[in-house]
């Protein structure tokens, strides 16, 4: 059976959507696209997609990953086409390759994060970064389903910046400020989010948002040990599978 | 008004509330037009939670049917939670739609479709948070023409203080002649302001505009008198009827929403009206005739909606699916179709029939195989007979049976507690039914894995059927039947553990009953328990029956004498103004026939019984067979 791996970003408002919500989506776009999903076998099919590490609700993306099991091979090309057009604007396929060995999920070792904070004060800011870097150890309490959970938010963090400049954000008011933090987060359990660091922040130096964060998930994939750099999930499948021309040259974000 | 976009003001409040995605719209197939595009502007609103009402049916036809009008826009809006509420106060945002976040203040209509009159708080929240005076008498001409329609609107007079106008039956047509009344009366610069649309409106007959009648009541409250208080307004409004549903194809484009709604599936009406006769049905009196959708037209619907939608199962709706003359040839032909496309047909709605295990097996074939689902209504055969549902208990064994032996291995039964004439042992009869029906199953499949499921509710007497006259059931007396059914089927150490059993207080059916047969005065007490924070009456963790009674109290309403009170013949009733083509002296009969035991048949096979609904509307029964065949597609 073929699999597919499809890049996929979360948009404007519909960063909204939950994973479920998006789960659903995807299935009907499949259907309406004429993709030939493959389905589970017994009592309840199933279509076989599989989603790895979901943004979580409220948190746009550009880094979305998802593979789909086809009953046909089809060429990731016109299935990148067909599913994105098939698909809400606001839910956008960015990049569609054939699997090649190896589990997708495996690759996903940290994300790059950029939350932006409209209104807040570039200078409490920054002195909130320095204190959460220097620290060894900030630990966070969040409330998960199964009641509150306390966790070391600090050793995740790889890299965490308060970088120049202001860009426009949905909420923001003319004139108003709005600082901006990007982070490079590894993937743990539990899983440390852009809003436990964010209240790390808060933890260590008092440092609040005035109003809620935007947050966008800018990157995810394996870290080269050698640079630093995150580097593109998808490379190793084009390199691996035939027919593999090199897509678009791996994004390498640099922190 | 401006009708910018409140998308901006609103967006900081969603990461604070649950389930954002129910309001930020981008459903698949929706519509959004310019403004200025525009010179009729309708806001629906269902309501409810988004997950109930973006697959109501009735919004999704009109806002389809008035978009694709010419220089005419239909947008939606919804109930919002009480978290998101309480947020839209503190920051000053108004009621707004989902499709453009446009404010529903500034449309011209606001139309409010009422699938029951529970939604009449929400209503209410939603004028508030619009900036729209909550009684109609105060409103100016910046304010949208405040409308119902639905099922809850052919007795509208509890919230008539709210409603500049209602409309009774199907929407289509009233929907665009409305929307033409309004744009000639704003094309000649809105001659007589508000005051003469709403007369323009009411001259035709086909709008009730509450304030243009006057009720007189008895010193013993009772209403003496429901009269037209101007020349030109009518005696009697009329329902609307939309005769050939194949000239009126709708939903043709779905909407597909991100969220997660009660129903994910394409709906298709088969046909619309009921003449089985059930008496305590208030849908299959107040949508007669009969007028069935043809095979063919059905055929076509399911295959664009699938294809414009992605969803992988489809509902033939009705009041009861498989008696469309040609239910076999769809369902085998649907099947045959979408054979090996994981796509699912389900029927909600079957009757007790040995028919239907065939159609079930034919519309399980490509999907899953759900539970069956059948509505015997009543526990006794007596109990039957008064409500005119003609099952009799060998129908239910022998349907039963065949499901069971053909591999289903759940049936849920629905039935009422509740009924006209209904005692102790009619509820109790249910138990034995149930208990012969898991009997039947264990002899038929020689297995024990078989369970059936009772589920009972409340019966609500409503207006526009024989027991419109009934008093209703205290609630004492209901909880007593509902706890005595309970313990006689948790009792039973052979079959008990086999029987599931649901059921709902008699409560909230209380509540229902006053707001379904309520008058004009009854508006105060929804106001009040509105001021007092009710919302969401159909959700049992908001609704509060004490609420409901505190604020009756308060407005000097007497809750029994709406509900538990048997009426006269010649009591004028709140919705006698109010023609839905039935009879009055048909129903009065009927209702005497059921305290008797006498039964009425189905007018589609046996003579016209002269409900009088045919003659008083000029419709006519429109039924196949076509004769014609579902023809096999190209499926991708």
């Amino acid at each position: 059976m073929q699999r597919l791996r499809v890049r996929y970003a979360k948009r404007g408002r519909l960063r909204f959507t939950s994973h479920r919500d998006i789960s659903r989506a995807v299935e009907r776009a499949v259907r309406r696209a004429g993709i030939p999903v493959a389905y589970s076998a017994g009592f309840s099919p199933h279509p076989k997609i599989s989603y790895a590490g979901a943004a979580p609700t409220g948190v746009a993306s550009e880094a979305e990953y998802l593979e789909i099991g086809v009953t046909t091979p089809c060429d990731p090309r016109q299935v990148k086409t067909d599913l994105d057009g098939s698909l809400p604007p606001g839910l956008d396929v960015l990049d569609v390759v054939e699997a090649g060995p190896g589990a997708l999920a495996d690759r996903l070792e940290v994300s790059e994060w950029e939350v932006r904070l409209p209104g807040a004060d570039r200078e409490h800011a920054e002195e909130a970064v320095q204190k959460f870097l220097a620290a060894g150890h900030v630990e966070v309490e969040r409330l998960t389903k199964k009641g509150p959970r306390r966790f070391d938010a600090r050793e995740a963090v790889l890299r965490l910046t308060v970088p120049e400049g202001t860009g426009r954000t949905a909420a923001q008011v003319p004139g108003q400020s709005c600082v901006i933090l990007r982070m490079v987060v590894r993937h743990m359990t539990p899983a440390v989010r852009p809003d436990d660091v964010l209240t790390g922040l808060r933890l260590v130096a008092d440092f609040a948002p005035p109003v809620p964060p935007e947050v966008t998930r800018l990157a995810q994939g394996p870290l080269d040990a050698g640079t630093g750099a995150l580097a593109d999930p998808l490379d190793l499948d084009r390199d691996t599978t035939r027919g593999g021309e090199a897509g678009p040259a791996g994004e390498h974000v640099a922190g | 008004m401006t009708a910018e976009s409140i998308f901006p003001r609103l967006e900081p409040l969603l990461p604070k509330v649950q389930k954002p995605i129910q309001y930020v719209g981008g459903e698949l197939n929706s519509t959004v037009k310019e403004w200025d595009s525009a010179d009729v502007r309708w806001a629906l609103m269902y309501p409810d939670a988004y997950e109930v009402g973006l697959p109501n049916q009735g919004v999704a036809i009109l806002y389809e049917i008035l978009n694709e009008l010419p220089a005419t826009l239909a947008e939606r809006t919804y109930a919002v939670w009480p978290d998101l509420e309480a947020l839209m106060r503190a920051e000053g945002v108004p009621q707004f739609t989902v499709d453009a976040h446009r404010p529903v203040r500034a449309f011209d209509v606001f139309g409010v479709s009422f699938s029951t009159e529970l939604g009449y708080t929400n209503m209410l929240t939603a004028l508030d948070l619009a900036g729209i005076p909550l009684v109609a008498a105060e409103r100016g001409d910046d304010d949208p023409i405040v409308l119902a329609g639905g099922h809850a609107a052919f007795n509208p007079e509890p919230i008539a203080d709210f409603l500049d106008a209602a409309v009774l039956g199907d929407g289509e047509q009233i929907a665009i002649a409305i929307t033409e009344v309004i744009r000639e009366w704003k094309d000649e610069g809105r001659p007589g302001g508000r005051d003469e649309l709403l007369m323009r409106l009411a001259e035709s007959g086909g709008v009730y505009v509450p304030r243009f009648y006057d009720v007189d009541y008895h010193p013993d409250g009772r209403i003496k008198r429901v009269a037209p208080n101007r020349p030109d307004v009518p005696w009697r409004v009329h329902k609307h009827t939309v005769m050939d549903l194949d000239e009126w194809p709708y939903p043709k484009k779905p909407l597909v929403p991100l969220a997660e709604t009660v129903h994910e599936r394409f709906s298709v009406e088969i046909f619309r009206g009921c003449t089985r006769g059930c008496r305590f049905c208030q849908a299959g009196m107040i949508t007669r005739p009969v007028r069935e959708r043809s095979i063919t037209t059905v055929g076509a619907m399911v295959k664009q909606g699938i294809e414009e939608s992605g969803f992988n199962e489809v509902g033939l709706l009705s009041l009861s699916s498989a008696d469309h003359s040609e239910i076999g040839d769809l369902a085998k032909g649907l099947a045959d179709r979408y054979e090996g496309t994981n796509t699912s047909l389900s029927l909600p709605s079957t009757r007790v029939d040995a028919f239907n295990i065939d159609l079930a097996n034919e519309f399980s074939r490509n999907g899953r195989r759900s539970g069956l689902t059948f509505a015997p209504e009543g526990g006794s055969e007596r109990m039957r007979k008064v409500i005119n549902k003609m099952v009799t208990e060998e129908d239910l064994i022998r349907t039963v049976t065949a499901a069971y032996s053909q591999g289903w291995r759940q049936v849920k039964l629905y039935f009422m507690c509740g009924l006209p004439t209904e005692t102790d042992e009619d509820v109790l009869g249910i138990a034995d039914l149930a208990k012969k029906v898991i009997k039947a199953g264990r002899e038929a499949t020689g297995s024990r894995d078989i369970r059936c499921t009772v589920s009972i509710g409340g019966f609500v007497p409503k207006p526009h059927t024989p027991f419109q006259w009934a008093g209703q059931a205290d609630h004492e007396t209901v909880d007593r039947r509902l706890k005595a059914l309970r313990d006689s089927l948790r009792r039973d150490k052979e079959y008990g553990r086999a029987i599931g059993y649901r059921y709902h207080d008699g409560k909230p059916s209380i509540v229902e009953g006053l707001l379904s047969r309520g008058d004009r005065r009854v508006g105060a007490v929804i106001r009040a328990v509105w001021e007092d924070g009710g919302r969401f009456d159909g959700w049992s963790e908001h609704f509060s029956y004490e609420r409901w009674m505190a604020a009756a109290e308060r407005a000097g309403v007497d809750v029994d004498w709406y509900t538990t009170r048997e009426r006269e013949e010649n009591e004028v009733l709140p919705w006698d103004h109010l023609d839905a083509g039935l009879d009055r002296e048909w129903l009065w009969q009927d209702w005497q026939d059921a305290v008797s035991g006498g039964e009425v048949e189905d007018c589609r096979w046996t003579p016209c019984y002269d409900c009088g609904v045919c003659p008083t509307m000029g419709t006519e029964i429109q039924i196949g067979p076509t004769g014609r065949k579902l023809l096999p597609l190209t499926v991708v």
